[in-house]
């Protein structure tokens, strides 16, 4: 089998859905030429009237894809770096997330969001951001975190076809990641966690690219015959409460990696739920890897202390497991 | 409003600054020298060098993404900002902000930005402080055609047109945001008729002609000190540059602009428009203008050198400035 990089991930996802469902169309900012090249090449397909260039305006056509959805379509709407949902909340947060409840279930909301987190060396506080905690404590709003192509590609084609509105939060970083993705309509469903690895001796919960970095770590110790479990909850909300829970019974121990703050952040979030609903599994604290209560640096050695890394990880899990 | 000989050579060295500097920098990023996103402003020197000459010290400006020129006419040293893209601790902003950070309040740079639009209501509101404080200062605000589709431009211009505020509002329309034409994405051909949605004076000016830019900005920010209220000022320009340095990279063969296009544009350098006109007024020497190229190459010989003899900031300040007090 091909093998297939993230970012050919979102492009099959998008045009095999766009050919699926002729009422999907796709906006944003520099979507016909595609900067990234997420969209590249879907205007030759599909034309003008389904692939959509915006002004510079995202509270404006945020919220155009709100009331498209409402009326009947289904959009999949770019925000570029997620750092820019901040000037697009009102229609995400107050808009897209209630009004189906507000309406008493009158509403429907199939929008898709798609939109590039994390550090990806020297971009700054004002494009390195991992922003979806910020929406955790939204209802309404469906969070999907993919760490490799092929989830990449199943997840987004789940979303696509979820009547909710879902944000789709695609790392920086890994763009040329590679992977063999299964043939044929790939779906994966939103709310299933996968264990990456399997271990007996501590869990660990990684989030987007955290889920590579922390499987290196645990190769590494495997060769000191420390085993890791690593479960990628994939999509946090929903969550895979089931799955975390199952491991931790099994492991005793937990950790949880992130790239997002340590403060409200989504391993705080997760944390939180294993402390609660695990308490009597566990024989130590719930520990957090994630990336200081600082605003991403721009120099390489400041954003290197900032984030989580590898070494970070080991030392969490070297602690959990007193080793 | 009458130039002085004096006062025409800063504009024409801190346009010799801009271009330099932005030519240096585009290289040092595609040596990969310089980490992260690098926007330049080759091309587009005058509407910045003719905005903050007519400018007082005290007075203030925004930027954008692409604001290296703004911070250099304003007065900013290039050693410390060559230093900041470096991402080094004797940078403006002690490495931590980068090349589409950097900030001097000092001298009334209140910062360069990486949100489109983000600067309006910051100008705005820096305009709004010298009417609370009752201080005889203005802020000019520097920003995109693109920008002035975002929300934050409209709601700018109505709350500075109905307190009045001393804010000069300056779109330097280029005619791209990043790889999109603006005339797919704009309602109109010149962003200045805005103004008249908003009871304000607009004028559609050559931002390339750095003596029209002084003339109409000084008359705006006389306005605007007078207590008049504010003005957009849209300068017509041209990026002579990609939107981001290595864009090719990404673009591969797709391109969004033709070489002609390109092309014609040079034809219009603002550098050479005012060797131009220098020489046909007969005050100014060839001589004067050769010294002050080679005096601005030697700074920024020596800004580089600088930028690179400079250390990296320690790991541990990474917890420093989050807080104040
Ligand atoms: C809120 C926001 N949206 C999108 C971007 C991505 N972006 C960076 S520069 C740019 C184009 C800006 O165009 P314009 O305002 O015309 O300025 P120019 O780059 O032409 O100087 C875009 C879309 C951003 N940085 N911030
Ligand atoms: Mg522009």
């Amino acid at each position: 089998m091909a093998q297939t990089t993230y970012i050919q991930a979102i492009n099959q996802a998008l045009g095999e859905e766009m050919e699926r469902d002729p009422l999907t169309f796709v906006m944003g900012e520099d979507v016909v030429l595609s900067a990234f090249g997420a969209t590249k090449g879907l205007v030759d397909k599909f034309g003008l009237r389904r692939v959509r260039n915006t002004p510079i305006a995202e509270a404006g056509f945020v919220g155009a894809a709100v009331g498209a959805a409402m009326a009947g379509t289904r959009p999949i709407c770019e925000v570029e770096f997620a750092s820019f949902f901040y000037c697009a909340m009102d229609q995400v947060c107050n808009q897209a997330a209630k009004l189906r409840y507000m309406s008493g279930g009158q509403a429907r909301m199939p929008i898709t969001f798609r939109c590039v987190y994390g550090a990806m060396g020297g971009a700054a506080a004002q494009h390195s951001e991992t922003v979806y905690a910020q929406f955790l404590s939204v209802p309404g709003i469906k969070l999907v975190v993919p760490s490799g192509p092929a989830d990449m590609k199943g997840l987004l084609k789940s979303a696509i076809r979820d009547d909710n509105p879902v944000i789709v939060f695609e790392h920086g970083a890994l763009g040329g990641l590679r992977e063999e993705i299964p043939a044929g309509d790939y779906l994966v469903p939103l709310g299933q966690a996968a264990i990456k690895r399997a271990g007996e001796h501590v869990t660990v919960v990684a989030i987007g690219a955290m889920v590579s970095r922390t499987l290196r770590v645990a190769d590494r110790l495997a060769k000191e015959e420390i085993s890791v479990e690593v479960i990628d909850p994939r999509t946090l909300v929903p969550l895979d409460e089931d799955a975390i829970l199952a491991s931790v019974q099994k492991t005793n121990r937990a950790v949880v990696v992130d790239e997002g703050h340590w403060r409200g952040g989504a391993a705080a979030d997760i944390a939180a739920i294993i402390g609660e609903k695990g308490f009597d599994f566990l024989d130590g604290p719930v520990r957090r890897v994630t990336t200081l209560d600082v605003p991403i640096p721009f120099s390489p050695p400041l954003e290197k202390a900032a984030l989580a890394n590898e070494a970070k990880i080991e030392a969490a899990i070297r602690a959990a497991v007193g080793r | 409003m009458d130039l002085g000989k004096d006062q025409m050579l800063e504009m024409y060295r801190a346009m010799t600054r801009i271009r330099l500097f932005e030519a240096r920098v585009r290289d040092l990023a595609t040596a990969n020298e310089i980490p992260g996103f690098v926007h330049v402003s080759i091309g587009e020197e005058a509407s910045a060098t003719g905005v903050c000459a007519a400018l007082r010290p005290t007075d203030r400006i925004t930027s954008t993404h692409r604001g290296h020129g703004h911070l250099i006419a304003k007065g900013g040293r290039l050693d410390r900002m060559m230093a900041e893209i470096f991402g080094k601790r004797t940078g403006y902003c002690k490495g931590k902000g980068g090349s589409m950070h950097i900030v001097d309040f000092a001298l009334g740079i209140l910062g360069a930005n990486g949100i489109v639009g983000g600067g309006l209501p910051i100008a705005t509101g820096s305009a709004l402080a010298a009417v609370v404080a009752q201080r005889d200062e203005v802020t000019a605000c520097f920003f995109g055609d693109g920008a002035s589709n975002e929300g934050t431009f409209h709601e700018s211009l109505n709350l500075a047109a109905v307190w009045k505020l001393p804010v000069v509002y300056v779109c330097e329309n280029n005619g791209y945001g990043e790889f999109t034409p603006m005339r797919t994405v704009t309602s109109v051909t010149d962003i200045a008729v805005r103004a008249q949605g908003y009871g304000i004076p607009g004028h559609v000016i050559d931002g390339n002609d750095v003596l029209e830019v002084y003339r109409c900005a000084s008359e705006a920010i006389a306005r605007a000190r007078a207590g008049e209220g504010p003005t957009l000022i849209e300068c017509k320009t041209y990026r002579w540059e990609g939107h981001v340095v290595g864009e090719q990279a990404f673009l591969g063969k797709a391109s969004y602009r033709s070489e002609q296009e390109v092309a014609e544009w040079k034809t219009r350098c603002p550098l050479i428009r005012f060797e131009k006109f220098a020489a046909e007024s007969g005050k100014i020497g060839v001589a004067e203008l050769e010294k002050i190229r080679v005096e601005t190459a030697a700074e920024l010989e020596a800004a580089v050198k600088f930028a690179r003899d400079s250390p990296l900031p320690d790991p541990a300040e990474v917890t420093d400035d989050v807080f104040s007090g």
